[in-house]
């Protein structure tokens, strides 16, 4: 009994269970568990194609897991009504990989999107929302009137943090905030993260590849290797831990991504070419 | 082609059995895929349904979406209504006076565009002009994931996307109808009238023996379900478009082709089902010339 208690009140804020994912009969996640607590700022790491995006685009509901569970807040996210999920999604912002700003809208349409949608906001209380989160990620106000193409890549993908922050969500889930930036950009990013978890309790999960990203801003790193180079029962979360110790690894496989070697997938690409 | 099922991978792999097995093997997932795209399609159209009911989508959404289904379609199928209602006359005029009948043209042709060619007509146009440009709109926003980003927001994609397209299509396809029955008419009026000098009064007075209220009704009737098919169609490509520019291209012509189809066969089904109807209602009904 005691033991139930005390697990009730650690109960994660999102909680993945046994989730395995299969597209056209194959199989890019498989048997990952994670619980996420409130307030924690987690990276999911892993090179290309090891199903990052996947798994953060099923913990929002918009891909249905083949076989496992998606709970967020006690609610299993796949037994949800379509307009159930609607509400639920409420409470998360998602900065997409190329921000995904809606074409046909100025840039101050897209910021006001989620709140015409849903929320019971005055225009007034709209133009002070947008022009409030513009200035936190540092864009000026020419920008509103501004169609989304019109931008570069940095002030889209801007954009597209200030949007997934104008409901103050409880969970932010960025998908590689930083990928196809300059330096400069992928610090001022880096910084905005860090500056919107400090601002208030948010629970935010980042998919990167970046390790600058995977040092600086998180509290915790889940590194996840592809399915097609694990052998049938080997997990596929292969570090699961501080960003700190992520150096200290022993892993071989964490140990080449972190330093960036090639190591096998050289002699795999000659091997190929040979072949 | 495919791998066999594991159950015949005893079989050896070449010879006639084997080519059977697979030929067998290749059939049972064509009907299987088939089986799968056309249940997938009936629960997005339910799903659509329901959100019309459940929320009506907002003006803001309604309006563009009107404009470019009605007001942008108007010119075409007003052109496109005046030729075929020309062709018609071209193509009739010298068969009825080998019998002396050119004055019953009015009624051939104003028939024949009202029940059939003025519904099939407009919806072919709007497949053409504004299924295609749907499917491939949708198609953008799916592989740059702006309807992911909608679903994100907590705004339902089918509610937001599908529901204001399906209903402009169905509810200003019946205008289009009109419109391109009404050009065609005169269209048809001009060429026999103007062109091939047939009597103006019994070319008019054919054409209201000819044509009754229940011919418009049919053509109406059957221009809702097209209008209907041609949205969902296009939305459901749309939504389920693969990557890249290649996969959007294929996305817009596949919207087209199987809208144009779904218009041919449902206008068959629609035209049996319409003249049993008509028949029922009058049984000593039936034109003669």
């Amino acid at each position: 009994m005691m033991i139930e208690s005390i697990l009730s009140q650690e109960q994660p804020l999102v909680e993945v269970r046994d989730l395995s994912i299969e597209f056209y009969g194959q199989t890019v996640l498989r048997d990952i568990n994670l619980s996420i607590p409130a307030g924690q700022t987690l990276v999911l790491l892993g090179e290309s194609g090891c199903g990052k995006t996947v798994l953060m685009k099923t913990l929002i509901g918009l891909i249905k897991p083949t076989r496992g569970r998606v709970i967020f807040d006690g609610l299993d996210l796949h037994t949800l009504s379509d307009q159930e999920l609607s509400r639920l999604r409420l409470r998360f912002g998602f900065v997409f990989q190329n921000a995904a700003l809606f074409d046909s809208m100025s840039i101050a349409q897209n910021l006001a999107f989620p709140m015409r949608q849903h929320g019971d906001f005055s225009t007034a209380q709209i133009q002070e929302l947008v022009s409030a989160r513009l200035a936190e990620v540092g864009l000026p106000k020419t920008v509103l009137r501004k169609k989304p193409a019109e931008l570069s890549g940095g002030m889209r993908k801007r954009v597209g943090l200030a949007r997934a922050l104008i409901m103050n969500p409880e969970v932010i889930l960025y998908d590689e905030p930083t990928t196809g930036l300059d330096p400069i950009m992928t610090d001022v990013i880096n910084q905005l993260i860090i500056r919107t978890r400090r601002r208030g309790p948010v629970t935010s999960v980042i998919v990167t590849h970046a390790m600058e990203t995977a040092r600086r801003v998180p509290d915790r790193v889940v590194m996840l290797y592809p399915i097609s180079r694990l052998d049938p029962h080997e997990p596929q979360i292969v570090y699961d831990g501080p960003p700190g110790e992520l150096d200290q690894c022993r892993d071989r496989r964490v140990r080449q991504f972190v330093n960036g070697e090639a190591g096998q997938r050289l002699m795999e690409l000659v091997g190929d070419n040979e072949g | 082609m495919s791998a066999s099922p594991k159950i015949f991978e005893d079989f050896p792999s070449d010879g006639w059995l084997s080519r059977f097995v697979d030929w067998i093997a290749d059939w049972g997932k064509l009907v299987l895929d088939t089986l799968e795209a056309v249940g997938d399609f009936v629960l997005f159209v339910y799903r659509a349904v329901i959100w019309l009911f459940s929320r009506f989508p907002k003006m803001e959404t309604l309006w563009p979406n009107f404009y470019s289904v009605g007001v942008s379609s108007l010119p075409v199928v007003a052109l496109t209504g005046t030729f075929i209602g020309m062709v018609l006359a071209v193509q009739g005029y010298f068969q009825f006076r080998q019998l002396g009948l050119e004055t019953r043209l009015g009624g051939v042709i104003n028939l024949t565009l009202v029940r059939e060619l003025g519904p099939v007509l407009a919806a072919t146009m709007l497949a053409g002009r504004v299924g295609s440009s749907m499917a491939a709109e949708l198609g953008t926003m799916r592989v740059t994931e702006q309807i992911d980003a909608l679903a994100a927001m907590g705004a339902n994609p089918i509610q937001y996307l599908v529901v204001p397209r399906f209903l402009a299509c169905l509810l200003l396809i019946p205008v289009l109808t009109i419109m391109a029955d009404y050009m065609g008419m005169m269209g048809g009026y001009f060429y026999s009238v103007q062109i091939l000098s047939v009597d103006s009064h019994h070319y008019w007075y054919n054409s209201a023996q000819f044509v009754t209220n229940f011919d418009l009704f049919a053509g109406l009737f059957k221009s809702l379900f097209f209008g209907s098919a041609i949205a969902m169609i296009s939305c459901y490509q749309g939504f389920h478009c693969s990557a890249g520019a290649e996969g959007v291209g294929r996305a817009a012509t596949a919207s087209f082709v199987y809208s144009f189809v779904a218009i041919l066969a449902l206008d068959l089904m629609l035209g049996i089902a319409l003249d049993a109807v008509y028949f029922t209602i009058y049984p000593e009904g039936g034109r003669t010339l």
